[in-house]
């Protein structure tokens, strides 16, 4: 268990320090939710075409934008695994007597610094906007636990998509497919209750619901989790285990 | 017994990638503390077999033990007492050269305590002090080089994995790596396996050798034994050319080493 904890650390210090040394690619992450908000949802919150209780629209919209952004910021992640195995760096890591475990946990854990920078963006962005968020400490450290996870959940889905197509090339393309049709289906900008029924089972299918439907309740003043946090979690959770688990056994084919 | 011996010691070691046999049925016995150096044109199983002894592919049939170990069912074990250096140039370049041995420590769980005086002690050894908090990418190819050799030394393997070394290194770097293998053979008795297509490369360092060709072990000795087969003034490009495939004619080479002969008496 300890060899885990510091192998997986070892493998997650080194991406923070890459991240801190070049945020480039944080910052250019941070512009498309000032869009989302700023924009889209700052037009869409006139319109009261979607009824979204008394909160209103931007207050709904504001988790699953945050949702997205941590989509988004994590989904692409497999291009870099893919790159170090063409270094020849991931061959290094599989030589190495460290758990495949805390491999792949260890770019789980890399991946939710991204999703953390992507949360400060959002709140920073709520904050200006007035949406009423809850900003008791307690709430913003379970958004950041669950936005970890999602972080968690949707990197390791793209690392197991690099295990499977191996190129750069074919993975742009999956990837590019990927990411629409699981933001549309899901709750983020519009509820289920006004998908019509087939979206709506898709979006049941969907992780990206249960978190954004977690996020919702943690975040916003009068706005609820629909399935409740624990449900939503429970729900992460264990599709966070199923892909470590498949990662864990695809991560090693990468150099084969 | 064998393995008190042998550092490696594979039999009938086979990989094959849907029809295509890539390793056929190989056998090969590497003592401890020797440099041997599997040699083969493009194509011949050299990865195919490295990637196997280092627990990267398991193999179709056959077996192999590294360091006492066996790398189908002992496969942690054997990743405890190998380094491996892989073709490319494969240190990560967005981090210093210390933070890249860092890294290697903590994988190869090197007691913290250690850590820092073992990556010291690496840096020095390859001669990288001067340049240990730079970024690697901009370090030369052949400081890259020895930056992953001294990644590969931490933890001290007992056998140690090279996949063509000096591929695109230039000449001064080449002959830099070929010192520092050299030293780690002598002062550390590390075993070392390498492969390459350079025989100026497996003359210089192997004390043994075995030219692969389309899966299986073409001919295996020293370069002496092997130069000796073909003819007095051969050298190991002349083996390598008979035994890889690259000339299909068995004669033509003798002939060529002959007309050599006669070239050189006659001045």
């Amino acid at each position: 268990m300890l060899s885990f904890v510091s192998e997986c650390h070892a493998i997650a210090d080194v991406e923070l320090r890459k991240l801190i040394r070049d945020p480039t690619e944080l910052l250019s992450r941070a512009i498309q939710p000032v869009l989302w908000l700023a924009v889209f949802g700052q037009v869409l919150s006139h319109v009261r075409g979607i009824d979204t209780g008394k909160a209103g629209y931007l207050a709904f919209m504001t988790p699953g934008i945050l949702a997205q952004s941590v989509l988004f910021s994590a989904i692409f992640y497999g291009i870099a695994v893919i790159w170090e195995r063409d270094l020849g760096i991931v061959h290094k890591l599989l030589v190495s007597p460290a758990s495949r475990w805390s491999l792949v946990c260890g770019k789980a854990v890399a991946a939710d610094f991204r999703g953390l920078v992507q949360a400060v963006v959002i709140y920073a962005i709520a904050y200006v906007l007035h949406v009423s968020i809850r900003w008791q400490l307690v709430a913003i450290v379970e958004v950041l636990l669950v936005v970890a996870l999602g972080s968690g959940i949707f990197s390791t889905f793209s690392l197991i998509i690099a295990c499977i197509v191996k190129t750069r090339e074919r993975f742009m393309g999956i990837g590019q497919v990927l990411t629409m049709p699981l933001f549309f289906a899901s709750s983020a900008i519009y509820p289920l209750s006004i998908m019509p029924p087939w979206l709506r089972v898709v979006a049941t299918l969907n992780p990206l619901t249960y978190l954004v439907d977690a996020l919702r309740g943690l975040m916003v003043h009068d706005e609820q989790s629909m399935y409740g946090l624990e449900f939503d979690c429970g729900v992460l959770i264990l599709v966070f285990v199923a892909l470590l688990a498949i990662a864990v056994r695809l991560y090693p084919k990468l150099v084969q | 017994m064998m393995d008190a011996d042998n550092a490696i010691d594979v039999q009938g070691l086979t990989m094959k990638f849907g029809r295509l046999t890539a390793v056929d049925h190989i056998d090969v016995q590497v003592p401890y503390g020797i440099i041997f150096g599997l040699l083969g044109a493009n194509g011949a199983g050299k990865s195919s077999t490295i990637k196997m002894l280092t627990t990267l592919l398991k193999p179709t049939s056959g077996s192999a033990r590294v360091a006492g170990y066996d790398i189908a069912s002992a496969p942690h074990e054997v990743r405890r007492r190998i380094g491996y250096v892989p073709q490319m140039l494969s240190a990560d370049g967005a981090l210093t050269g210390y933070e890249n041995l860092l890294l290697s420590a903590r994988l190869y769980s090197v007691p913290s305590v250690e850590r820092c005086a073992r990556i010291e002690a690496a840096l020095d050894f390859m001669g990288l002090v001067d340049s240990a908090h730079r970024l690697v990418k901009t370090y030369s190819g052949g400081m890259v080089r020895r930056l992953e050799l001294a990644q590969a030394m931490l933890h001290k393997p007992a056998v140690l994995f090279l996949d063509e070394p000096t591929i695109g290194l230039d000449p001064v770097a080449r002959h830099a790596v070929w010192k520092y293998l050299n030293d780690l053979n002598r002062e550390f008795r590390m075993t070392i396996l390498l492969t390459t297509h350079d025989m100026e490369e497996a003359d210089h360092l192997c004390a043994d050798v075995a030219i692969l060709h389309a899966g299986k072990i073409a001919i295996h000795g020293t370069p002496a034994e092997l130069k000796a087969k073909i003819g007095a003034l051969a050298t190991l490009d002349d083996v390598f050319a008979q035994f890889s495939g690259a000339m299909g004619d068995a004669g033509r080479l003798r002939d060529t080493a002959d007309a050599r002969r006669v070239a050189r008496r006659l001045g």
